[in-house]
């Protein structure tokens, strides 16, 4: 079943997508690509046994796409997604994200990269509960050594734009779990990474709660004006995939089973 | 991330288990502050040796005499320094006036006082005793040598007035009555006087006693005869048990102004020994001459001036030298027990950062998720260790302050039970203050090691993927 919500997009080419990103030709990798998977495998040795999570998984992201991961439990939906915000690391196989190989480079780079390129966002949220919203969002920037006079604007801007900006003070469990989520979501967004990750941002919101929340994930994709970014949104339910994303790729038992195009 | 940040984190990382975190800071505060109160009781100790030997002018005081008249070696049985070695090569000289005038000419010697010491018969009806008398010159009275003195120093140079030691005043009064009594009473001295005999010629003709003979006159020979003479108590000494009155060099029962008591021509030992040795002596003989130096650094210069001249020159510079190595190692022990609550205080840390990071592990994970560096991580609980450690410092010092304080009014009160007044004991300068707060921030950051480098370890996959 496919169900439309009047959200509608105008689908650009992608070169222009990528200009009105601002995006240039190395920056996006070769091809376009914002991230590019080679044969990618994140095997775990249980005893005598070899879990496959990940097993031999190839696939492009394009600069602006969405791209939608479906499957069962268990499938390997988190772990390709840790692989690529560089949390983890492949047992074989190269990751390319903007052209540059996440195996290669050092646990300092892939810091780095986690904090300027990736914004990542959470099934439970992952705000620090003692923290304010403000405290919560500055945290990336803390972390890019950002001049502390110019986080409070770049904070509340982020808030503002998930609609929290009257909520900056308040802290997690002073807010309901859309609300967590969104704050979350300006957390991802507050270093303007050009990659945001999101795993199951809706599994744990109602579905009312959840439509918002993808209205804003949509928005981010392609906002009314600056530049969109890429997403890769890990998610159970098909009917968010299918409204939302460019691009559905199914996997099962650690390999892709299925790819479909939308737009 | 920038230093700024860091120990912000870290600092509302410590308020969020404020309660852990306080007793883990008290452990280092209790560490810090027994390491400071043994200390500073040692420190405190070693400057009331200092004061005390400063006192009797052992720090600044040559004592020079000449080289035969000390058979039994240097006084104070001291060993012979290798200067000395060098100096016996020198032939001995006489220590006369001449000799005087040289010594006093050195540079950095302040002045040259003849040693003046005898035996004498104190009276004080109905009470007698037997008692040392040292001439003291006027440069004693603000030496500190006379610290807490009552009554008055000597009213002048050649004033018949006499100053007695706190022990020897209560020996010659009657049971129970206060040392001080004794201010403003005669005290007569019974003592043998050396008369210089005249010329054959003369001798009939000279019958007069009790004369006083100048230094200059020639001494074919003299007589000795018993004379007696009454002084004024002007001051009386704190008593030895109170922990006061002149030590060392100058320790005796009663003190003359030095003019007064060269006067009274009292016999020396050295006089019978001069004697017996050559008939032609010219001048006055000094049996032993004391030196004081502008400044203690000054001595062991003039010390070797004084021996290349031909003395036997003595100082305590070497004595005080032991005394200084005794206390580097009697404080080093009192900071090694010291240091031990530090080390319990140490495993204090190293626990509550470890149970921070299981109960951590999540924002852990968060925090490497939004772009934290293992350096980051691992420098996030170094300084949360750091911080500890800077508080534990800071409050521990004050306590162990505190219990100085503590110590120090006790024994106030229990030796002024006794009657005794109490030498301050208790030292905490500066130094020890730093010290001890970078060595609390040191050891911290040290039981830290462990923690953050595990935390910096985690896994974040791991840490974020259970609720
Ligand atoms: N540290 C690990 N050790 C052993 N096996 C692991 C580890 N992490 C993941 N796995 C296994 O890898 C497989 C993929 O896990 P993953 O979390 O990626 O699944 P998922 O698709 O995200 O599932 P869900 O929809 O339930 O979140 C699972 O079978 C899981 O048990
Ligand atoms: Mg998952």
């Amino acid at each position: 079943m496919i169900v439309h919500v009047g959200v509608e997009f105008t689908v650009k080419p992608l070169h222009a997508t990528l200009r009105t990103m601002n995006v240039t030709e190395t920056q996006a990798g070769l091809n376009g690509n914002a991230i590019h998977a080679d044969q990618v495998s994140r095997h775990y040795q249980m005893g005598g046994a070899t879990i496959r999570a990940v097993d031999q998984i190839s696939l492009d992201v394009r600069a602006g796409e969405f791209l939608a991961l479906l499957g069962a439990s268990g499938s390997g939906k988190s772990t390709l997604l840790n692989l690529i915000a560089g949390l983890d690391r492949p047992t074989s196989g190269a990751i390319f994200a903007q052209g540059r190989d996440l195996a290669r480079m050092s646990s300092e780079d892939l810091a780095k990269h986690r904090n300027h390129t990736i914004g990542i966002v959470f099934q439970s949220f992952q705000l620090l509960p003692r923290m304010t919203l403000e405290e919560n969002v500055e945290l990336p920037l803390r972390l890019a050594e950002i001049p502390r006079a110019e986080r409070p604007g770049r904070v509340r801007e982020a808030l503002d734009r998930v609609g929290l900006a009257a909520r900056v003070k308040h802290r997690p469990a002073e807010l309901s779990g859309g609300e967590q989520q969104r704050a979350a979501i300006a957390r991802a967004l507050v270093n303007q990474p050009m990659i945001l990750l999101a795993d199951e941002p809706t599994g744990n919101l109602d579905s009312k709660t959840g439509d918002e929340i993808m209205h804003l994930i949509a928005g981010i994709h392609r906002p009314a004006s600056g530049p969109g970014r890429t997403i890769i949104m890990v998610t159970h339910e098909r009917a968010l995939a299918e409204q939302y994303a460019d691009r559905i790729v199914t996997l099962s038992d650690g390999t892709i089973a299925r790819e479909e195009s939308l737009r | 991330m920038k230093l700024g940040d860091l120990t912000e984190l870290a600092a509302r990382n410590l308020r969020e288990a404020i309660l852990r975190n306080s007793l883990t800071t008290l452990g280092i505060a209790v560490g810090v502050a027994s390491l400071v109160a043994l200390l500073s009781l040692g420190v405190g100790l070693q400057q009331l040796v200092d004061r005390s030997v400063a006192r009797a002018g052992l720090f600044d005081t040559v004592s020079v005499r000449p080289r035969q008249s000390t058979p039994f070696g240097q006084p104070g049985g001291g060993r012979r320094n290798p200067r000395d070695a060098a100096a016996d090569l020198v032939p001995p000289r006489v220590l006369d006036d001449a000799a005087r005038k040289e010594i006093a000419a050195l540079p950095n010697v302040l002045e040259v006082n003849p040693e003046e010491r005898f035996t004498a018969e104190a009276r004080l009806d109905p009470n007698s005793q037997l008692v040392m008398v040292a001439g003291m010159p006027a440069s004693s009275q603000n030496s500190g040598a006379l610290d807490g003195l009552s009554g008055n120093f000597f009213s002048g140079p050649d004033a018949e007035e006499v100053i007695v030691q706190g022990d020897m005043a209560k020996r010659l009064l009657n049971e129970g009555q206060p040392p001080a009594s004794l201010l403003g009473k005669e005290i007569t001295l019974r003592f043998a006087q050396r008369q210089a005999l005249p010329p054959p010629s003369q001798q009939a003709a000279s019958d007069a006693p009790n004369q006083a003979v100048g230094p200059d006159e020639e001494a074919m020979g003299f007589s000795i005869v018993p004379s007696e003479k009454k002084f004024r108590v002007v001051g009386v000494t704190p008593s030895s048990d109170s922990g006061g009155g002149p030590v060392g060099f100058n320790n005796a029962g009663m003190y003359l102004p030095l003019a007064v008591a060269e006067k009274l021509q009292v016999v020396q030992q050295a006089d019978l020994r001069e004697m017996s040795r050559s008939g032609a002596a010219e001048g006055m003989r000094y049996a032993a001459l004391n030196v004081r130096a502008s400044s203690p650094a000054a001595v062991a210069q003039i010390e070797a001036s004084i021996a290349h001249m031909g003395f036997a020159a003595f100082s305590l510079i070497d004595v005080t030298r032991n005394l200084r190595t005794f206390f580097a190692i009697f404080d080093l022990f009192l900071g090694i027990f010291g240091s031990l609550a530090l080390a319990v205080a140490s495993l204090g840390i190293i626990n509550t950062l470890v149970m921070a990071i299981l109960e951590r592990r999540r924002e852990i994970g968060v925090l490497k998720a939004l772009g934290a560096a293992d350096r980051d991580v691992r420098q996030l609980f170094f300084a949360e260790a750091g911080v500890m450690g800077l508080a534990g410092g800071v409050f521990g010092v004050l306590l162990g302050w505190g219990i100085g304080r503590a110590i120090q009014f006790a024994t106030a009160v229990y030796l002024g039970r006794q009657g005794m007044n109490s030498p301050n004991i208790w030292s905490v300068p500066l130094w020890l203050v730093l010290g001890a707060v970078a060595f609390a921030v040191v050891i911290s950051l040290a039981s830290g090691i462990y923690p953050a480098s595990r935390a910096a370890k985690l896994d974040p996959v791991e840490a974020l993927r259970y609720e």
